[in-house]
């Protein structure tokens, strides 16, 4: 059994017990540190400068032209802080205790619990920053309701939350730079992780404009890369997210948590054909006024205004009469899935189903003319003031939607997909975010810590905020304080040479193999058999097929993919076949994970373990445990067991009916 | 929404590296959905390039959403190309019919040196922010978020213009290839809050000599930049700029002593 290292006493003790405990490095030793930090989203950017502010040296890595572009940016919706501005009755244990329940009971208590609790720090942090949080007329903080959960904790700027923590984060990071604590590298890509003696001390780099590689010692490397959801190849990420450096540390020895945790998030617009590249959310929050329908009659090709309610299905209102379109994320996306698959889905793909705000247009046109006075009000009236009331709250989403598809949401209903969304799974880390080598972490949605099988809604700004801002700085102090003996490693040691050959030879081969398909051409292969198979319904029988299936890919893989350009120049084919080549890897263990775990959790789930009516059923029995997979050589992978102790939160059946 | 498809011409710039000098490339590419995002016709010609056994076209891109700021092309002589207030990634191919010829260029600016193709160097925008955009507060100094309140309307106003993407559209959409609108957006997100107030003067001066150091064009209000930005951050913020930095020299005295 895996030991989390989780400290000693009661819940809600443990991190300021820990904190005031914990080993701590004098100033004058900080400077002769020497501190790696993989990525510059949430999570890394938090973490580079929260380090130099401390005075660590700092190196930062990001593949994109800019740490600013880090997939961060991309998040709508908001953050979550148990700030009870409200008044509403929220408290750190009801944030904490959301988050258990919202992952199925799958994740560990100390984590969440210390997540819960510097929450409101964040906020405070980022306000001090000049963040623009949406503010209510009196000057104050704005909230917004979110996932589920029965109090407003989540703040928000417009749908652009996630842009503005990262360039909150981002201008915190470039004053470091400028005061030359951290040194920041764009464009480059970690491609090694180099072990001395057991423990993390360095990292082979490659320069992405003239493809150089380049060795970087550290005392301690911190791995803040997000998350795989690329794996499917059409996700909501951006097309660049990847799995590269998590996959080199678990082959250096890091254990891989959960890997096949996915969410699949209910409301995004639909695949429109082959040549599509990604998938756009729409916020979640669209589900608050919208109604999701399919027709009552199978293959049905009329528009959908030549509908009439009578032939409409209201699936979830039928099914969830409590939750209706509220119900959560897994279990929406199984609905929508289960009436596509019977033949009920809509356009021309026939994988959608309706989205619907006529109603919601109706209701508010009708508050809106009392409010005008205006009794009897006519259709066109009625049409009018609504859509007043729905642009002002969801405006720049329709826009979106327009822009995407050429339908005109006010109109036409839209119509929507479930698509793979985010990756609860990821590097096993300790309770001080440290993986099983010692000096390496994990940070953000490149770790599996806290969100167990399913994660809630504007949870994932927090977790990676919480982990650089206010969890890291702890923690690595921790290990630091014993390293304050060890002097710079040299880049010559045989270490760095054997890691920077290994690297080398890899890139080698792959541009040696010259065969007639391209990076891109596989990575859609992989995406079909991960979605068909280990998607939003998996059984044991498919899975199976699934391994043996990505196992022949790769082999075909490194027999016919082809890369054009060179070694030494800009080359985009290069990156995109290194990266394609680990998600081959990494769906393997994906499936192996899936197949081992035969219950079902959170957004894991195996046909064979539901109820009568179709729900989720848990095994607490046998699968109380997270899965933590070890590398081993041939592709084979020997499973760790971390029990998972509720001490005081008692685990139930979720139920929405 | 009905769907069609259209065959078109391509001109495209085409450059090895830095130093090599970049030329025009012709390409037809028929069969291309209306359907498709402008960069997905870009996926469509790059593998069919890699299957002829030629070098698909470099191009930055990330997000696809419109947010990240990566790509960054110039269309038809627009920066991100014919739609107002769109990226390269979010404009759609129903924007352009059957038999158009496209002309695609990189940003065109000395500041922006080619890497490859339609790839630029922007890192220039970054080493502006790190010469003073951003209010100087470590990790743990913040006080209680609502223990200083904000007005509505400048809370607004200020993310208004924080939402700059940072994609380099108006510097490549300007005749000077200023980066006015870029800095003065920043510096009115900061200025409009009072968090930002104590470092106002010197992060405004020290932004525009960074802006000078690193070769942007001065400002001639010919506002392109605005009609070019797929965030339609407005002129206005290159007005509060300017102001920022009268106030600023009037008051040098008193920053420097
Ligand atoms: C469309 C969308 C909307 C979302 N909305 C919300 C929301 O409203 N609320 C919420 O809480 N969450 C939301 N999420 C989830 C959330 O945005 C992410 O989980 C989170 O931002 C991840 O942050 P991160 O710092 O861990 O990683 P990222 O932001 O993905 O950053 C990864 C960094 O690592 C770098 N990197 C990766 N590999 C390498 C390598 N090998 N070498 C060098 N650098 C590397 C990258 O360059 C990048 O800088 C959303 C996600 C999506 C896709
Ligand atoms: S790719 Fe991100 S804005 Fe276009």
């Amino acid at each position: 059994m895996l030991d989390a290292k989780i400290p000693k006493g009661p819940l809600d003790q443990k991190w300021s017990t820990y904190k005031s405990t914990c080993k701590l490095v004098n100033p004058a030793n900080k400077r002769k540190l020497e501190v790696i930090v993989i990525g510059t989203g949430l999570a890394g950017a938090s973490a580079a400068s929260s380090l130099g502010e401390l005075g660590y040296k700092v190196k930062a890595f990001c593949f994109q032209d800019s740490p600013r572009r880090a997939h961060s940016i991309a998040a709508q919706g908001g953050i979550n802080a148990a700030k009870n501005y409200q008044n509403d009755g929220d408290s750190v244990y009801r944030l904490f205790y959301d988050t258990i329940k919202g992952g199925d009971y799958r994740s560990r208590e100390g984590n969440v619990h210390r997540l819960a609790e510097v929450s409101a720090s964040i906020i405070d942090q980022c306000v001090a920053q000049g963040v623009p949080f949406a503010r209510e007329y009196g000057g104050l903080l704005s909230n917004r309701s979110f996932g589920g959960t029965q109090v407003q904790r989540t703040f928000y700027a417009a749908g652009q939350t996630g842009q503005q923590l990262l360039i909150g984060a981002y201008q915190s990071l470039e004053r470091q730079v400028a005061l030359g604590n951290v040194k920041m590298y764009s464009r480059h890509e970690m491609l090694e992780i180099v072990m001395i003696d057991g423990k993390a001390r360095g990292i082979i780099a490659r320069n992405l404009v003239t493809g150089e590689l380049e060795r970087h010692f550290g005392h301690a490397v911190l791995l803040c890369s997000g998350g795989y959801g690329n794996v499917f190849y059409l996700s909501t990420n951006a097309m660049g997210s990847n799995v590269t450096a998590a996959w080199k540390a678990h082959k250096r020895g890091a254990y891989f948590g959960n890997p096949c945790f996915t969410q699949i998030h209910p409301t995004c617009i639909p695949v429109s054909g082959e040549h599509q590249s990604k998938l756009t959310l729409m916020s979640e929050s669209l589900r608050n006024d919208g109604r999701i329908w399919v027709p009552l009659k199978q293959n049905d090709t009329r528009r959908p205004s030549e509908i009439p309610e009578t032939e409409r299905d209201y699936y979830l209102e039928r099914r969830y009469p409590a939750f209706g379109n509220l119900v959560p994320r897994d279990v929406a996306s199984r609905a929508a899935k289960e009436r596509c698959d019977a033949g009920y889905g809509v356009g021309s793909s026939r994988q959608a189903v309706y989205l619907d705000y006529a109603f919601a247009i109706d209701r508010y046109g009708m508050i809106e003319c009392n409010k005008q006075g205006i009794n009897n009000p006519t259709k066109e009236q009625l049409r009018h003031y609504g859509v007043e009331v729905v642009k002002e709250k969801y405006g720049n989403l329709f826009d979106m939607y327009e822009k995407i598809t050429g339908e005109n949401p006010y109109e036409i209903p839209m119509r929507i997909y479930p698509a793979v969304h985010y990756t609860m799974g990821g590097l096993w880390v300790d309770y001080e975010l440290q993986t099983n080598i010692p000096g390496l972490y994990a940070l953000g949605e490149a770790n599996f810590s806290d969100h167990g099988a399913n994660r809630l809604g504007a949870s994932a700004l927090m977790q990676g905020l919480a982990d650089g801002y206010f969890v890291i700085p702890y923690t690595i102090g921790n290990y630091l304080a014993d390293e304050i003996r060890t002097t710079n490693i040299p880049t010559s040691h045989p270490a760095f040479e054997e890691a920077e050959k290994n690297t080398r030879d890899r890139i080698e081969k792959l541009m040696s193999i010259q065969g007639t398909e391209s990076p891109e051409s596989f990575h859609k292969r992989l995406g079909k058999i991960m979605w068909d198979k280990c998607g939003m319904a998996r059984n044991a029988q498919g899975l199976q097929e699934a391994i043996t299936e990505i196992r022949a890919l790769r082999e075909e893989f490194w027999r016919n993919v082809k890369v054009t350009g060179a070694i030494n120049e800009f080359n985009p084919e290069l990156d995109k076949a290194g990266r394609v080549a680990d998600f081959i890897e990494l769906g393997e263990l994906m499936c192996m994970d899936a197949l081992n775990r035969k219950e079902s959790c959170g957004g894991h789930f195996r046909e064979e373990s539901q109820t009568e009516e179709g729900e989720a059923l848990r095994d607490d029995d046998n699968f109380m445990f997270v899965s933590a997979w070890e590398f081993k050589e041939g592709y084979n992978w020997e499973l760790h067991k971390e029990a998972l102790e509720y001490e005081v939160v008692h685990p139930s059946q979720r139920s929405y009916k | 929404m009905e769907h069609y498809n259209m065959n078109l011409t391509l001109k495209v710039w085409r450059q090895k590296n830095e130093k090599e000098k970049g030329h025009f490339e012709t390409y037809s590419v028929p069969g291309i959905s209306s359907e498709m995002s402008f960069l997905e016709m870009f996926d469509v010609l790059n593998e069919r390039l890699i299957n002829e056994g030629k070098e698909p076209i470099a191009f930055d891109h990330d997000c696809r959403e419109g947010i990240c700021g990566a790509c960054s092309m110039h269309i038809n002589g627009k920066a991100h190309g014919p739609w107002a207030g769109t990226t390269t990634c979010q404009l759609h191919m129903r924007a352009f019919k059957d038999g158009d010829t496209i002309v695609v260029e990189p940003w065109r600016a000395n500041a922006f040196p080619v890497i490859k193709d339609l790839v630029t160097d922007r890192s220039a925008l970054d080493r502006i922010i790190a010469a003073g955009g951003y209010i100087s507060v470590n990790t743990g100094n913040a006080v209680d978020g609502n223990s200083l309140p904000v007005e509505k309307d400048k809370a607004d106003t200020a993310f208004a213009a924080a939402a700059c993407i940072g994609c380099g559209a108006c510097v490549a959409a300007c005749k000077n290839s200023s980066a006015m609108l870029f800095t003065g957006a920043k510096v009115s997100h900061l200025a409009l809050l009072p968090q930002g107030n104590p470092e106002r003067k010197t992060r405004v001066v020290n932004m525009i000599a960074q802006m000078d150091k690193e070769g942007f064009g001065s400002c001639t209000f010919t506002m392109e930049c605005e009609a070019a930005c797929p965030k339609e951050i407005s002129v206005n913020n290159i007005a509060r700029l300017n102001a920022e930095y009268m106030r600023a020299a009037f008051t040098a005295e008193e920053t420097m002593g």
